[in-house]
């Protein structure tokens, strides 16, 4: 058992989509938990809150700020996902220099220093272009459940291309696409190839130096991973939980702060 | 609400209605911005009344001046000498407009990918809201980037346009062209305003505006110090300002500021907690009421202590040779100060990489954030150059491209916060 000595950290990614909760103690996950975020983020982090006794709560994410505006105990620290990841994956593989992560509503490529710091990074801007959003819209438009997109795409026969990056024109040429008997799963292949080639952009943009890390929802995703790595040339390592980086990462900072090294 | 200007303002013909919405969201967005700051010098008192009577009192002095014979020119680059227009007894004032309000009616005749900054003016211009617009006799545009030069030709269906051309390049031919437009540019002022620019009228009006960058200069001396003991958004305000006010007043008044800093910088006081990382801002102009950059990287606890812009060390960096005694050699003079403004206009420009890179390091910055206005090529495509220069002298640059919109405020702040935990 653990020591009542050693206090709870709670880490805390309140993204647009899902909110994800690490409880770290002594440095170890002794607990996480993950809610969707629905019309009412505040109340979601509660509930998550509720289950738990945090000593101390460090949020990040777009939400980030709701935490430290309306939770006065414990204590409420805010950093960005940028930190966050970064911390996040270096403590999962301790090699990275590179971090990817597509999260529901943007897309964030981070090149790190050889002692794990922040050395580059870019944001999408404010369109949905190459976020999760983007597979879920297509997903709908193709009739097929978000989770099994990705499988769906690798059934593909050949490689066809979408050359729209807009999520409205890229559906409209994926109907144009289905009306002159193209097959769904390559169709769906193209749309996944087409986020493929804007993220690479982006990855470039900071450097991609080995070892990648790919985190964020769409990492569940077979076919964006596969595509990835066969784009960039070089393996791309996805941890068992690509959604919890995030709050893994606000944990380790809490960490730090409670018990300074 | 009825105002004492009211009638001046029905007289220059301003959308009344809209004019007073323009009001409010000014009003607004500067109590929020600039009155929450705590630790404000005394002298930005006056900045606070000069804003507060932007449309007001100020427009109410050039009308007096206009009823006087005098003559009110309005420029919107910091190239169009205001030497020449000054020395000609006309009033000088700055146009370029940072509000989204007439984007709407601008978008009716220009392009959606338009940046900001022509949108504004072009769109105060077709919904009748700037004062200072409606004020000018005439009204000088420049062949600068492709998207002014266009609007221009669209502007002067409205109001009395002169062009300058700008040269690209800064080879002898370029000066030689700049030099015959300082000439074209002299006659025209001379028209306008039936005065003639003698010697020693130009000579008067190069030391007052070298007296008001000199000021400005001193500003930003004293605005270096460790702590630092004014803002970035006072300070980007106070050259804001500089554009529009009387020359010999502001210069006053920004001297009196000046002592006041220098005193606080003697006593070691500051206005940020030690530690607060220093940035510094470069790229395109932030015209009034623009101040959200700004704005966003205070608040996250960073503060500015550099603006390399046009509403900047760029416009004040360089003095006119105060040398000359005939015109020819005051003309000469005044090519050789505005041939040096390094706008990314020009190719190459690889004086602005040096300029900054020096700025930069001079003024210890942690990290430099590049701003660019959506759709402004010279400063977008610029910005790589910067970032790469920067980097080769060890420093972070964080690239930013935005308008003047609030929609993306909070991706704005991610980027800025992220930008600090990086250079902390
Ligand atoms: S950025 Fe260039 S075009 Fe714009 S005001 Fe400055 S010098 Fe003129
Ligand atoms: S900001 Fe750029 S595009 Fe806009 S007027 Fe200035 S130089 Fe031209």
């Amino acid at each position: 058992m653990v020591t009542a000595a050693s206090p709870l950290v709670a880490g805390m990614d309140i993204g647009s989509r899902s909110i994800e909760l690490v409880l770290l103690q002594d440095g170890q996950v002794v607990h996480w938990d993950l809610l969707p975020t629905t019309f009412d983020p505040l109340g979601q982090c509660r509930s998550l809150l509720a289950r738990v006794r945090a000593a101390r709560i460090v949020a990040t994410g777009y939400g980030r700020k709701l935490l430290l505006e309306n939770l006065d105990n414990p204590e409420v620290t805010a950093i960005t996902e940028i930190q966050a990841y970064a911390l996040g994956a270096r403590r999962l593989f301790p090699e990275v220099r590179t971090i990817l992560d597509i999260g529901g509503q943007d897309t964030k490529a981070i090149a790190l220093t050889s002692d794990g710091k922040v050395a580059k990074f870019e944001m999408n801007d404010r369109c949905a272009a190459g976020t999760g959003k983007f597979l879920e819209f297509m997903a709908v438009a193709l009739q097929v459940d978000l989770e099994k997109f990705g499988d769906f795409a690798l059934q593909a026969e050949r490689r066809i291309q979408i050359s729209s990056m807009c999520t409205v024109f890229a559906e409209s040429e994926a109907t144009g696409l289905m009306a002159r008997g193209e097959s769904p799963a390559n169709i769906a292949l193209g749309l996944h190839l087409a986020i493929i080639a804007r993220t690479a952009a982006m990855l470039h943009r900071v450097g991609v130096k080995p070892p990648l890390l790919f985190a964020g929802g769409v990492a569940h995703n077979p076919c964006i991973k596969s595509l990835l790595a066969e784009s960039l040339g070089a393996a791309v390592l996805v941890p068992e939980q690509p959604d919890l980086v995030g709050a893994l990462g606000a944990a380790l900072y809490g960490q730090k702060l409670v018990a300074p090294e | 609400m009825p105002t004492p200007y009211d009638e001046m303002w029905e007289k220059l013909n301003l959308d009344l209605t809209a004019h007073e919405g323009l009001l409010q969201v000014l009003g607004k967005f500067y109590g929020d911005i600039y009155l929450t700051q705590e630790g404000r010098l005394k002298g930005m008192e006056y900045l606070d009344f000069v804003l507060s009577e932007v449309h007001g009192l100020r427009i109410k002095e050039l009308q007096e001046a206009r009823a006087q014979g005098r003559k009110v020119i309005g420029t919107f680059c910091v190239f169009v000498p205001e030497e020449l227009v000054l020395a000609a007894d006309a009033v000088c004032v700055g146009l370029c407009a940072g509000a989204e309000i007439g984007k709407e009616a601008a978008e009716k005749i220009l392009p959606r990918n338009t940046c900001a900054l022509i949108k504004s003016f072009v769109g105060f211009k077709l919904s009748r809201l700037c004062p200072y617009i409606e004020s000018c006799d005439l009204v000088v545009g420049e062949t600068t980037c492709d998207g002014k030069k266009k609007a221009y030709e669209i502007f002067a269906e409205y109001a009395p346009v002169h062009v300058m051309e700008i040269p690209q390049m800064k080879q002898a031919c370029d000066r030689e062209l700049w030099r015959a437009e300082l000439r074209r540019f002299q006659t025209r002022v001379e028209e306008v305003t039936g005065q003639e620019i003698t010697a020693a009228r130009l000579k008067e009006a190069i030391k007052l505006v070298n007296q008001r960058r000199r000021v400005l200069q001193r500003l930003n001396r004293l605005r270096a110090a460790v702590p630092t003991p004014i803002s970035g958004r006072d300070v980007l305000l106070i050259n804001q300002v500089s554009f529009y006010d009387d020359p010999v007043r502001f210069t006053a008044k920004i001297g009196e500021l000046c002592d006041e800093l220098e005193k606080r910088v003697k006593a070691g006081e500051g206005v940020t907690p030690p530690g607060t990382p220093r940035l510094m801002l470069s790229g395109c102009p932030m015209a009034v009421p623009n101040w959200k950059l700004p704005y966003i990287v205070e608040s996250a606890g960073a503060v500015i202590v550099g603006e390399e812009s046009c509403i900047g060390t760029r416009n004040i960096r360089d003095l006119v040779d105060e040398g000359g005694e005939t015109l020819e050699e005051m003309l000469e003079a005044l090519v050789d100060r505005y041939m040096r403004i390094d706008c990314a206009c020009f190719t190459p420009n690889q004086e602005r990489l040096q300029n900054i890179v020096a700025m930069a390091k001079e003024l210890e910055v942690k990290g430099v954030i590049h701003f660019a206005l959506n759709f402004c090529q010279p400063y977008a495509m610029e910005a790589f150059k910067v970032g790469r220069a920067l980097e080769d002298a060890g420093l972070p640059m964080l690239g930013i491209e935005t308008d003047y919109s609030l929609e993306d405020v909070e991706q704005l702040k991610t980027r800025v916060e992220a930008f600090l935990e990086m250079v902390r």
